[in-house]
């Protein structure tokens, strides 16, 4: 398609060069310059083919290496014994085996599953809800949704820092309640091992539901206006309209979100961090800082390397399926 | 006239200020004091004294602002070993970030305008493959990119890092500029083209002089993304360039002596004011840049 498409683009130089190759005249340097305008525009006709592959190459090898390259190497560090230093010899499976035994990496993948879940969960419920909210006709709209994304120009560092110091029990949260009256309430998730990765879904809901407000409300004003004013003529109410037509035709933006938090709730390593470092204990560890802690301050490059291929594998099982759906769902659509 | 239909978008004005109006304004006005709360509260306890943090609360308005807690964050609190506050570390984000940035935003640019206007047989699978880029985990990378950069002799270097950054973000940088350019007419380039403009001479005579927004787009994102990263900071950065956010962590987490929440959270917002202040001047190139992301992304 592409190809047939290239030769139409570049139609007049190209057809230049089948003309010289026609009559023969070599598009080369060498030649004696009986005819110098075609053989020049024979030169750049084939400057014009070459150049672009030749631009994006370094990209191209680039990606080839430090991309698929470092995804087998480390595909293969996964299947070797490998502890403080690479050791190339295959060992089959066995770091595997070793990762599945291991209690702590268990506690990771659940700790995975219970944060990404409800992260995913409450950025669409606020998100959604914003967005609506915001888009009916409100005064100082520019303003509030300047509001609500602040946060997603900070850090995850920074987030967790600020949010460390807010859950605090003692001096943060739980000692305005007390202040304000409230003198029984208790508030100590963050050093809570049951209760430390909820710290996590609430600092990273604060972070990242603004955004998805930013998703949905472009979504929201891209819907078709004489739809709706048709359904207002038939009589619908307007959370019927929003309930009936305008979040079921969001559903592109539905797989954009979807796409996005899931992909930040897997790599989730920074806020994790920052907040509660993993703890208390291991309490709210997560694959991204065992695959650190092991490869990086406990030796174990082969562990390392089997733990990032789990979350390679995770981040595939997610983005496959969905960006699957999502270009069905848009040939359908459109 | 009475049959006007409300739209959508302006369903009760002509009612006036009904139950549902007020509500709506509660709920949004409850959200902002909720997303604004710790933004305050940072201010505030950066301002205050330890003594001050313990007899009020979160919300208490500072009695006494001091800067003492900024200068300290700034120049002599300790990140671990050593203490000599965040500046170094601010300095080596930024010596970090800026070439990281303008590269990577070249890079793209011209892979874009290859990819948009350029297409040859493949390029189609060229750019598939170049996204998936955007989606692995960096975990997945980071060991044989730490055995490389040893082999460079680029490790623990601020140099290792912008090439780090580089690779990793043309994938992103990439897509935002070919979006960009397909939306430039072909009918332009191919009459540049019969007009015997060559591959280089439309880049810089057509191409280029369009792109200035999505170079802003581009340079908001990709700041942000480099500023704000953590991961490569702390695998790659040593002791001798890192980056401010890994600093600001390793501050935060001491565990030894008292901590000075009113250090941490001015070290919080020093860390924080480049991409804070990029966001308030360019906000909507921020906005742009993260939905661009986020629909093919």
């Amino acid at each position: 398609m592409s190809a047939i498409r290239n030769t139409n683009d570049a139609s007049k130089a190209n057809k230049v060069l089948h003309a010289t190759r026609a009559t023969g005249v070599a598009p080369s340097l060498a030649t004696p310059g009986k005819n110098k305008t075609a053989q020049f525009s024979a030169l750049a006709a084939l400057a014009d083919i070459w150049l672009p592959r030749l631009v994006l190459s370094p990209t191209i090898i680039a990606s080839l290496i430090f991309v698929y390259g470092f995804i087998g190497l480390t595909a293969y560090l996964s299947l070797t014994e490998s502890r403080m230093m690479p050791n190339y010899e295959f060992a089959g499976f066995s770091q595997y085996a070793a990762l599945f035994e291991i209690d702590r990496w268990w506690v990771a993948a659940a700790n995975l599953g219970i944060f990404g879940g409800l992260f995913i969960l409450f950025c669409l419920i606020t998100g959604l809800l914003m967005a609506v909210l915001l888009d009916q006709k409100i005064r100082a709209e520019g303003a509030l949704r300047a509001i609500y994304l602040y946060p997603m120009a900070l850090s995850f560092i920074v987030t967790g820092a600020a949010w460390k110091w807010i859950l605090n029990p003692g001096l943060g949260l739980e000692k305005l309640m007390h202040d304000w009256g409230y003198k029984n309430f208790s508030f100590d998730w963050l050093v809570d091992s049951d209760m430390a990765i909820y710290t996590v879904v609430i600092a990273g809901v604060w972070q990242s539901s603004g955004f998805v407000m930013a998703l949905f409300l472009a979504g929201l004003r891209g819907v078709d206006d004489s739809i709706i004013k048709a359904a207002m003529v038939d009589g619908a109410s307007l959370p019927t309209i929003y309930r009936r037509i305008v979040i079921p035709s969001l559903r592109p933006v539905f797989f954009s979100v979807l796409l996005i938090l899931a992909h930040i709730a897997i790599k989730s390593f920074d806020l994790v961090m920052a907040l509660t470092a993993g703890g208390p204990g291991t309490s709210s560890d997560v694959p991204a800082i065992f695959m650190y802690q092991f490869s990086f301050t406990r030796g174990q490059l082969g562990l390392g390397a089997a733990s990032a291929m789990m979350m390679l594998a995770t981040v595939l099982a997610v983005l496959v399926p969905l960006m699957y759906m999502e270009t069905k769902g848009a040939a359908h659509g459109r | 006239m009475a049959a006007k239909l409300p739209t959508l978008a302006t369903p009760s004005f002509v009612q006036g200020l009904t139950l549902g109006r007020v509500l709506i304004y509660v709920l949004l006005i409850l959200c902002a004091f909720y997303y604004l709360a710790p933004l305050y509260v940072m201010l505030t306890t950066s301002v205050k004294s330890l003594e001050e943090i313990r007899s009020g609360n979160l919300l208490s308005i500072p009695l006494n602002p001091s800067t003492y807690a900024w200068s300290k964050a700034w120049g002599t609190a300790c990140t671990g070993v050593t203490c000599e506050g965040l500046a170094p570390y601010f300095w080596n984000s930024l010596k970090m970030a800026v070439p990281a940035v303008i590269i990577s935003s070249l890079i793209g640019s011209i892979n874009g305008y290859v990819l948009a206007h350029w297409k040859f047989r493949g390029s189609h699978i060229v750019f598939t493959a170049l996204m998936v880029g955007c989606f692995i985990p960096f975990q997945v990378v980071i060991l044989p990119m730490a055995r490389v950069l040893g082999m460079l002799n680029l490790a623990n270097t601020t140099s290792g890092l912008i090439l780090v950054h580089i690779i990793y973000g043309m994938a992103f940088t990439t897509l935002f500029f070919r979006n960009y350019y397909v939306s430039v007419p072909e009918e332009l380039v191919n009459a540049a083209r019969i007009d015997g403009a060559g591959f280089f001479t439309i880049y810089r005579r057509i191409i280029f002089p369009l792109s200035l927004p999505i170079f802003m787009v581009c340079f908001i994102w990709q700041f942000t993304q480099i500023w704000n990263d953590f991961l490569f900071g702390v695998v790659f950065g040593g002791s001798d360039a890192q980056p401010v956010t890994v600093a600001l962590n390793n501050l935060v987490n001491t565990s030894t002596g008292v901590t000075e929440y009113n250090v941490n959270m001015a070290s919080a917002i020093i860390a924080a004011l480049p991409t804070l202040g990029l966001y308030l001047v360019a906000g909507k190139y921020f906005v742009r840049g993260l939905t661009a992301g986020a629909v093919k992304g």
